[in-house]
């Protein structure tokens, strides 16, 4: 909303010296949100005055037709001047806006006596784009004949103009209007304030001469206030005044015709939408009701609309005229033919307008009110401020009104006196919370501790205690009170899984893990390729209405989309070598089935409760990393070596022993990866992710360095499976003894299982057991390898003796052998 | 081999007298002295302490002497043993500790030689931000709560008083779930973390909230369609608006340093009444740059105040549809974006750093924001 300070101070009486950021600054206090504070052709410096166009010469040996004008700017600042102009919208004997030369106009222009088409011209006719005061037309600003020449023509114009624009919440529907901003500058100034509102604007005496058009209501629900007012004999020529079109402009909106101008002007001035009708274009009378589904309207904007049941539209015989609240019909438009007009001013229910401009996509000015709630019993005073206002500068007869009003249900709310103190934490006296809820406009019966408060009919946010509480405290001002600690109640610190991110975050990020957190939009594109076939679960079905963009639709089943995104925005900056991961949300389901929404009005019932969470889908923490170009580069200390295999599963397995899961490494089978260098993890049994080389295809697809690597694991399930707590070990301090073992295995056996082998038969003697070396070559035959262990072996209580190593190296040996088909090496 | 002497022999004895033993030192303490290293030491003590030294080999001719000499050539050749092995290990002292200088100093390196060979990674700032801010209100009591990032939009807007026409829905622009009637968004905002906070927790509830949030912004310097927030939730017997400003000022003061206020302006959010803006006050210039040009300040744009995010008291609607009894309880909320703190509190300039998860921004933070 746009309000110029000066419309402001024609509804109360701000103290002089207060300019606009000042009653910005109040207007801030009481809660509504000044955006900017504007001043109207603030380039605009020095002399700018009221010029009689005495003469006019045309000069038409230039290229464009140019006027040498005599300009009477008045005796005292040098009687007739000649001046230079280009425009063509005047003539002799209008009253034009003069610069003088001295004058410096937006943009660091300054206007000074120079020679020019032969002419020595020695000021300037300005146009309102020159003075910076819109740019809706190039004509100069021709002023109503009962200005003074050579009078300052600053404030006629509207240079200087404060323009205060405010961002009006949804609660505050009544701050759409000058009327609703100067009652709560009244209160913020402790003014008195006459309620320009409730004023009705004296009329003459309906004229007789034909009847005005009738009206009805099939829907009070919706509708509970129709009114129509009928102005016949109507000049549609005659133009709208210039300081309502000057404050139209400051208000952002454009003129276009007295009859259209007027509705504007009062709706912004008053709050309530208005809309005129060409009576020579209705058929019969206006109704509001609804039509069959399919129905079609065009409206203002020449869209062809196709109506629902449930709008609210406006009727006449023929069928629907406009949508109610929101956009009149093309049809019964007034054009410039217009001679009758019936001026409609209703009250439409919030709810109704709100879904019928969202179902068509159309928000209006008119819209924006009814959505917000209008003032209920407005429409008449607004109409007749409007008819006036039509009849005193387009003249004709007033016909009179027709009107359907459903019963008048006022608001009262009872407040206990005491609740606002009680609420804001500090002492407020009874006779300031009657006092401040009479200034919002409230009616207060104060006869027992409990107030019974009236509300307003323009504060039809106010339904509740809590709505009156908010305005006492707002008007005391928020500075006013204390501040105070609460004693908070017993915590429990963080959870285990909040606990454990963090953990994971920090050992991931110690051994040169870089976090990102990306966007969880993903398309088909990426589906493809990463490999993943057309009905795998990470195709994620959990797919957006309205994506950002329509190429990434879905919601992620899996973090490594992310990840490479990330990865490939990294590499196009130069970071060639990456290890990045992510710890975030993924859907592992698709959507439940809907369920009815339930009440606001009580608890929702466990089945209810739980109906709407299984109407989600499953969602989880997932965890994954992405390794890319070096582990280390070469340097004075190191040898370069790319990431591989080997460096993920690592990372996966110091993820598990930071949450304190016994996460296991078996052979894995997954498409976006490499068929012979992917891994299983399983925690107890379970499968937890996936970890390895990408497939050459996929790397090759997105554009990742050869040989890029990555896991992702369900977070979630890692840490159910992880201890909650961890058993010490023993100690012990007797010594130690070290047996190497070289085992020959087929390559079809894999190290972890030769490992478990060895654990197991060597018994609980065995303190641990370390693959040292692998070996493939003459003397073992082809399909094999020759693995070589490093076992320690150690007793709690004593020194072993030789005879008991040698059994427990034996027992494990000859179960790889019985396992395994495997030979001892050297043997 | 020579044995002991047990037989008296004057003319054998002869070497045990004090001339001769006087020589015998000083011609040890000569070699120790001459001795120029470690191994040339090694040889004299061998020659001058070992078993076949002068001295050595005197000391086994004591047996010799008649029984009132033997007292008191054993106290002159304990002192010249003492001489000869302080000497040696002295002079064996001083050839280790020049040694030490020599050898130690040509193993010397440049310490200041790039050492990186496992760089640190590094947490992103949002995270550790979004941690430091729960760990103030852990400290205080309170719980941190979590809640799915697809929601219902019974939790994201109903059951926080916006009803599904109400123009507050269009205050934030939702993702919406296969169709806008599924019933289903990618939840606007931390609030419906409040909502199942309220349902599954007992009264008291004290909680903390972090989370991603979604709209459909496009990416640019200041706006992103997904971002986070923290929120905090209190519900309990006599809260005010007093205990909400109370809290905020710990919460900066903890962030932001002593002394640090702020300040509530009235506002609007359906699930809160009264509803106010809160304004960190600047915690560089501390409002000092307030109208006085040679002070400005880029943190507040001179104004002295941050706007941080909002709050108020929690509309008793929300507490009816969650089944807390209004009459009873009264709750306090607030909430802020973690982006926006970042941006005036590690003076980020760009929504999109924040955003693109390039390493050379995240690694700057390493393990804390
Ligand atoms: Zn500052």
């Amino acid at each position: 909303m746009r309000a110029p300070v000066s419309w402001l101070r024609e509804f109360v009486a701000i103290p002089s010296d207060q300019d606009g950021r000042a009653i910005a600054e109040k207007l801030i206090n009481a809660g509504l949100e000044v955006e900017t504070v504007e001043t109207l052709g603030a380039g605009v410096i020095g002399p700018l005055v009221v010029g009689h166009v005495v003469g006019i010469e045309e000069l038409t040996e230039f290229k464009k037709p140019i006027r040498w004008c005599q300009v009477n700017v008045g005796v005292e600042h040098g009687g007739v001047r000649g001046v230079i102009c280009g425009a063509r919208n005047f003539v002799q004997g209008d009253l034009v806006v003069v610069a003088l030369p001295g004058t410096e106009l937006p943009g660091g222009f300054k206007i000074a006596q120079r020679e020019t088409y032969g002419k020595l011209s020695d000021g300037m006719i300005c146009s309102a784009r020159e003075l910076g005061l819109g740019d809706d037309h190039d004509g100069i600003i021709i002023l109503a004949s009962d200005h003074v020449v050579g009078e300052d023509a600053k404030p006629i114009v509207g240079v200087g103009e404060e323009i205060l624009d405010i961002a009006v919440t949804p609660d505050r529907g009544y701050a759409l209007s000058i009327r609703g901003l100067a009652r709560e500058l009244a209160i913020a100034y402790d003014l008195d304030f006459v309620d320009p509102g409730l004023e009705l604007a004296q009329l003459p005496a309906p004229s007789g001469t034909s009847v005005p058009v009738a009206c009805s209501s099939e829907d009070e629900q919706a509708c509970a206030l129709f009114t129509l007012r009928t102005v016949t004999g109507f000049n549609p020529g005659a133009p709208s005044p210039a300081w309502m079109q000057k404050r139209l402009v400051a208000c952002g909106m454009r003129p276009v015709s007295l009859a259209v101008d007027v509705t504007n002007y009062v709706m912004l001035e008053l709050g309530q939408p208005l809309h005129a009708f060409d009576v020579n274009k209705l058929q019969g009378s206006i109704r509001v009701g609804h039509v069959a589904d399919g129905t079609v309207i065009e409206t203002l904007d020449h869209v062809e609309r196709t109506l629902n049941r449930d709008d609210l539209v406006i009727l006449d015989n023929r069928g629907p005229i406009g949508l109610a609240g929101t956009m009149g019909g093309f049809a019964t438009e007034i054009d410039e033919s217009t001679t009758a007009i019936a001026l409609e001013a209703a009250y439409f229910d919030d709810g109704s307008v709100a879904r019928m401009a969202r179902r068509h996509k159309l928000s209006s000015e008119a819209s924006r009110r009814f959505e917000r709630g209008v003032d209920r019993v407005l429409a008449p005073y607004a109409s007749a401020r409007a008819t006036a206002l039509l009849l005193e500068f387009g003249g004709g007869d007033y016909v009179g009104m027709t009107a359907v009003e459903a019963p008048l249900e006022p608001t009262v709310i009872d407040l206990p006196a005491s609740q606002a103190g009680e609420i804001a934490g500090m002492q407020i006296h009874t006779t300031t919370v009657i006092r401040l809820l009479q200034a919002v406009g409230c009616e207060v019966d104060a006869s027992t501790d409990v107030l019974r408060v009236g509300v307003p009919s323009w504060r039809s946010d106010i339904t509740d205690p809590a709505n009156l509480v908010e305005e006492v405290i707002r008007l005391i001002g928020f500075d006013e009170i204390p501040s105070r600690l609460p004693t908070a109640a017993v915590g429990h610190g963080l959870s285990t899984s909040q606990r454990l991110r963090r953990r994971v975050g920090m050992a991931l990020a110690a051994r040169g893990g870089v976090e990102v957190l990306n966007y969880p939009f993903v398309g088909e594109a990426e589906f493809d390729a990463l490999r993943i076939a057309p009905n795998d679960a990470r195709r994620s079905s959990v797919k957006l209405a309205n994506p950002m963009n329509d190429e990434q639709p879905f919601i992620r089943a899996s973090l490594l989309p992310g990840l490479i995104a990330a990865a490939k925005r990294n590499l196009s900056r130069g970071s060639d070598d990456l290890c990045i991961y992510e710890l975030g949300s993924v859907v592992r389901s698709g959507m439940g089935a809907p369920v009815a929404r339930p009440s606001v009005t009580q608890k929702p019932s466990d089945d209810a409760w739980a109906g709407l969470n299984a109407m989600l889908p499953i969602q989880s923490t997932s965890i994954a990393v992405l390794l890319a170009g070096q582990h280390s580069q070469q340097t004075w200390s190191t040898v370069a070596r790319n990431y591989d295999w080997a460096d993920v599963i690592e990372i996966a397995m110091n993820i598990a022993h930071t949450t304190g899961a016994d996460l296991r490494v078996g052979p894995g089978n997954d498409e976006s990866f490499h068929p012979g260098r992917c891994a299983q993890l399983t925690v107890s049994g379970v499968e937890v992710g996936v970890a390895g080389e990408l497939h050459p295809r996929v790397i090759e697809a997105l554009g990742l360095p050869a040989r890029s690597c990555a896991l992702e694991m369900d977070f979630d399930e890692v840490i159910a499976r992880s201890a909650s707590s961890r058993p010490a070990p023993a100690v012990s301090a007797q010594p130690v003894a070290k047996e190497d073992i070289a085992l020959i295995v087929p390559e079809s056996v894999n190290t972890a299982a030769v490992t478990s082998s060895i654990i197991e038969g060597a018994g609980e003697l065995l303190e641990s057991v370390r693959l040292f070396d692998i070996y493939r070559g003459q003397q073992v035959p082809q399909g094999s390898r020759s693995l070589a262990f490093a076992l320690r072996f150690r007793a709690s209580d004593r020194t072993l003796e030789a005879a008991e190593i040698a059994s427990a190296r034996q027992s494990a040996i000859d179960l790889v052998i019985q396992r395994h088909g495997a030979t001892l090496r050297g043997a | 081999m020579s044995g002991p002497n047990t037989s008296f022999d004057p003319k054998q004895v002869s070497a045990l007298s004090a001339e001769s033993v006087d020589a015998v030192v000083a011609d040890a303490l000569g070699a120790i002295a001459g001795a120029a290293s470690l191994a040339d030491l090694k040889e004299v003590r061998l020659a001058h302490a070992g078993d076949r030294s002068p001295l050595a080999l005197a000391n086994r001719e004591i047996g010799a002497l008649p029984p009132a000499a033997k007292a008191e050539a054993g106290k002159r050749m304990g002192i010249a043993r003492g001489q000869i092995k302080d000497a040696l290990d002295q002079r064996e002292s001083d050839l280790q500790a020049l040694r030490d200088e020599q050898v130690l100093n040509e193993e010397t390196v440049d310490v200041t030689l790039p050492v990186d060979r496992s760089p640190m990674g590094g947490r992103h700032p949002l995270t550790t931000l979004m941690e430091r801010i729960c760990d103030v209100f852990i400290a205080m009591g309170y719980d941190v709560a979590e809640g799915p990032e697809i929601e219902a939009d019974w939790v994201n807007f109903d059951a926080l008083n916006v009803p599904p026409d109400h123009p507050a829905r269009t205050m934030q622009d939702t993702f919406y779930v296969e169709s806008p009637d599924s019933g289903v968004v990618l939840r606007t905002q931390t609030s419906p973390i409040q909502i199942r906070a309220m349902l599954e927790r007992d009264v008291p509830i004290y909680v903390v909230a972090p989370g991603r949030v979604f709209r459909t912004d496009e990416l640019d310097a200041t706006h992103t369609p997904v971002f986070h927030q923290v929120e905090g939730l209190a519900v309990d017997e006599g809260l005010t608006m007093a205990d909400l400003k109370g809290t905020l000022d710990h919460f900066a003061q903890e962030m932001f340093g002593a002394g640090i206020r702020t300040r509530l302006r009235p506002s609007y959010f359906p699930f809160t009444e009264p509803s106010a803006e809160i304004d960190l006050q600047c915690f560089v210039c501390r409002g000092e740059s307030i109208s006085n040009p040679d002070k400005s300040c880029r943190t507040c744009g001179s104004e002295g105040w941050i706007e941080w995010g909002g709050c108020g008291m929690v509309n008793p609607r929300v507490l009816t549809a969650v089944g807390i009894d209004s009459s009873r309880y009264r709750g306090f909320a607030f909430g802020m974006g973690i982006e926006r703190t970042l941006m005036f509190r590690n003076g980020v300039t760009d929504m999109r750093d924040m955003v693109e998860g390039d390493v050379r921004f995240t690694r700057a933070f390493g393990l804390e924001s």
